[in-house]
C-alpha cells in the first residue's frame, strides 16, 4: 500500500519535472530563434516565402469561417438585441464582439490547426528523414535557415488574418442583420463607426493576435523540432501542437483581457 | 601538416550512461578511403558523428585537420563543416527543393558567387554523378540509386577536403550499388580528398577501399587492408566477411535458459 502510493507519487512528481523540463528546453529555443532571426530579414525571400504557406494559404478557412461567425452573431445577438428595443446596436455589437475578441482566438485556433499542425509536420518530417542533420553538416544552422522564417512569418501573418478574420465577420452580421432581417443600413454602419474605437478596440485585437501569432508560432516549431525523429513521434507531436496551442490562447487571452480592461 | 587528416584517440562515448564507444583509436591519412564496418549497433555511425562535431565525446580526442572537434566553439565547428560533406543513409535530400537547388543550396548559402557560376557549378557536379538530365526532377521522383548519387553531388558540392558517407549502399539494387562504388573511388581521388565509408556491406566495400577498420560492440576489433582482412583467421572477422550467422556475435539475444523459460506458465 505505502510502496504504491510512494510510486504514484513519484509517477507525478517524474510528470512535473518532465513538464517543467519541456518548457524550459521551449523558452530556450525561443531565445534561440529570436537570436538566429537576422537572416529571416537579410534574405526577406525565406520569410515571404513562408508567408505564403502559413499565411496565404491559411486564408480560405479564416474567411469562410469568419462569414458563419459574423452571420451567427448577426442572428444571436438580434435575438437578444431586440428584446431590448436596441436592434439598432447589432452592428455594434457584431464588431466589438469580432474585433476584441472572436478575431483574433477564433483566427488563432484556425491558425494552429491548419499551419500549426502543417508547421510541426513538416519540421518533425525533416528531422525524421536526417534533413535537419545534413544542413547542420554542411555548417548552416537549421534554427536560422528553417525555423526563424517560419516564425516571423507566422508572427507576421496571424494579425493579418484576424484582421481579415474581423472584416468577413462584419460582412457576414451584415448580411443577416441588413438584407435578412432589415435593420436600417445607416444604422448598422453609423452606430458601429461611432463606438468602436482605433485606440482602444482595434489596437487591443491587434496586440492580441500578435501575442498569439508567437504563441502559436513558436508551439508548433518546437513540438516538430523536440519531435522524435519516427512516425509516432510527428503524429503525437502534431497532436500536441493543436492542444498545446488551443489552451495557450484561451490563457494568454485572459491574461491579455484582464490587464487591458483594468 | 599531419599526415592524417582525422585522428582519434582513446575515444569513449556514452548515451544514457549506456557506453557505447569504448576506447577507440583510429588513423584517417589523407587521399585514402577507409571503411569502418561492423553490425548494426556496434557504433560507427555515431563515430562519424564525433568526426562531425554533432556529439561531444565523453572522454578521449577526435583531431580533424589538426584541431580537438569538441574544443571548437559553434562558430569553429561550423568553419571545420564547410571543409566536410557528409551523405546519409537515405540521402537526407531537402525534399521542398527540386535536385538543382539541392545542390546549389550549399553554394548559395557558403558563397557569394553569381547565379551563372552557381548553375555551371552544379551542372558540373550533376554530370560528374550522371545526372545533370535530371536537375529539374523532385526527390520524390527520383529512384533511391539517383537520391543518393544527387546527395553525392551535394556533399562535394563545395570540394570537402573530407567527406563521410554513412550507409552508402543501404537498400540499393547491385546496379546502383556499383555505380555508388565507383563514384565514391572517382570522387575521392579526382578532388584529393579523404574518405570515411561507415558500411556493413563487405564485398562492395573491400571492392574499393584502402583500409578497414572492424568495429564491434565499440571497441575496434580488427584493423588491415581488404587483402589481410579477407584471410584473416581473427573469428569475429572470419564471421563478419563470411556473413556466418552463429560465433563471436551469437545468433540469439540474451535471454534466459530455454527449457526453464518454455516451463513457466505465467508471466510473458
Amino acid at each position: 500500500m505505502f510502496e504504491h502510493l510512494t510510486a504514484t507519487l513519484r509517477g507525478i512528481g517524474h510528470r512535473v519535472i518532465d513538464r517543467i523540463w519541456h518548457l524550459g528546453a521551449g523558452a530556450r529555443f525561443f531565445l534561440h530563434t529570436l537570436a538566429l532571426s537576422g537572416e529571416s530579414f537579410r534574405r526577406l525571400h525565406l520569410t515571404i516565402r513562408e508567408i505564403y504557406f502559413t499565411g496565404v494559404l491559411s486564408m480560405v478557412i479564416i474567411l469562410v469561417s469568419a462569414l458563419f461567425v459574423g452571420m451567427v452573431l448577426g442572428l444571436q445577438g438580434y435575438n437578444t438585441l431586440q428584446k431590448y428595443g436596441s436592434a439598432d446596436a447589432i452592428g455594434v455589437l457584431v464588431a466589438l464582439s469580432l474585433v476584441r475578441e472572436l478575431g483574433p482566438v477564433v483566427t488563432a485556433l484556425l491558425f494552429a490547426g491548419r499551419a500549426g499542425t502543417a508547421i510541426t509536420a513538416e519540421i518533425g518530417l525533416m528531422k525524421a528523414t536526417e534533413q535537419l542533420s545534413a544542413m547542420e553538416m554542411m555548417a548552416v544552422s537549421p534554427i536560422a535557415r528553417v525555423v526563424a522564417p517560419r516564425f516571423w512569418a507566422g508572427v507576421f501573418s496571424m494579425p493579418l488574418l484576424s484582421a481579415l478574420f474581423s472584416m468577413m465577420g462584419v460582412f457576414g452580421g451584415f448580411l443577416v442583420a441588413v438584407p435578412l432581417i432589415g435593420i436600417d443600413n445607416g444604422a448598422f454602419w453609423s452606430q458601429m463607426q461611432a463606438n468602436v474605437d482605433w485606440n482602444v478596440d482595434i489596437a487591443n485585437g491587434l496586440i492580441k493576435s500578435c501575442v498569439f501569432g508567437v504563441a502559436c508560432t513558436i508551439i508548433a516549431l518546437f513540438e516538430g523540432y523536440d519531435a522524435p525523429p519516427t512516425a509516432e513521434g510527428v503524429s503525437r507531436a502534431t497532436t500536441r501542437t493543436v492542444v498545446n496551442s488551443s489552451l495557450a490562447v484561451l490563457g494568454l487571452d485572459f491574461v491579455l483581457t484582464s490587464f487591458m480592461i483594468s | 601538416m599531419s599526415d592524417n587528416i582525422v585522428e582519434i584517440s582513446d575515444l569513449n562515448f556514452a548515451y544514457n550512461d549506456q557506453p557505447l564507444l569504448r576506447g577507440i583509436d583510429m588513423l584517417f591519412p589523407r587521399g585514402k578511403v577507409v571503411a569502418i564496418m561492423g553490425g548494426s549497433g556496434s557504433g560507427k555511425t555515431t563515430t562519424l558523428r564525433l568526426i562531425g562535431g554533432q556529439l561531444k565525446p565523453n572522454s578521449g580526442t577526435v583531431r580533424v585537420d589538426g584541431k580537438v572537434v569538441h574544443e571548437l566553439g559553434s562558430d569553429g565547428i561550423y568553419k571545420m563543416r564547410r571543409k566536410m560533406g557528409m551523405l546519409f543513409q537515405f540521402g537526407a535530400l531537402f525534399t521542398d527543393l527540386s535536385v538543382f537547388d539541392n545542390v546549389a543550396f550549399p553554394m548559395r548559402e557558403h558563397t557569394d558567387l553569381p547565379e551563372s557560376v552557381i548553375r555551371d557549378l552544379v551542372l558540373l557536379k550533376l554530370n560528374a554523378v550522371g545526372l545533370r538530365g535530371a536537375r529539374d526532377l523532385m526527390p520524390a521522383e527520383l529512384s533511391g540509386g539517383m537520391s543518393r548519387r544527387v546527395a553525392l553531388a551535394r556533399a562535394v558540392a563545395l570540394d570537402p577536403m573530407l567527406i563521410m558517407y554513412d550507409e552508402p549502399f543501404a537498400g540499393l539494387d547491385p546496379i546502383s550499388m556499383g555505380v555508388i562504388v565507383n563514384l565514391i573511388r572517382r570522387l575521392n581521388d579526382a578532388l584529393g580528398a579523404t574518405s570515411i565509408v561507415v558500411t556493413h556491406d563487405v564485398h562492395e566495400a573491400f571492392s574499393f577501399v584502402d583500409y578497414v577498420y572492424f568495429v564491434s560492440a565499440g571497441q575496434v576489433v580488427a584493423e588491415g587492408t581488404p587483402k589481410d582482412l579477407s584471410t584473416s583467421a581473427m573469428p569475429y572477422v572470419h564471421q563478419f566477411v563470411h556473413g556466418e550467422a552463429d560465433g563471436p556475435v551469437p545468433f540469439h539475444y540474451a535471454a534466459p535458459d530455454y527449457r526453464q523459460d518454455m516451463l513457466r506458465s505465467t508471466h510473458v
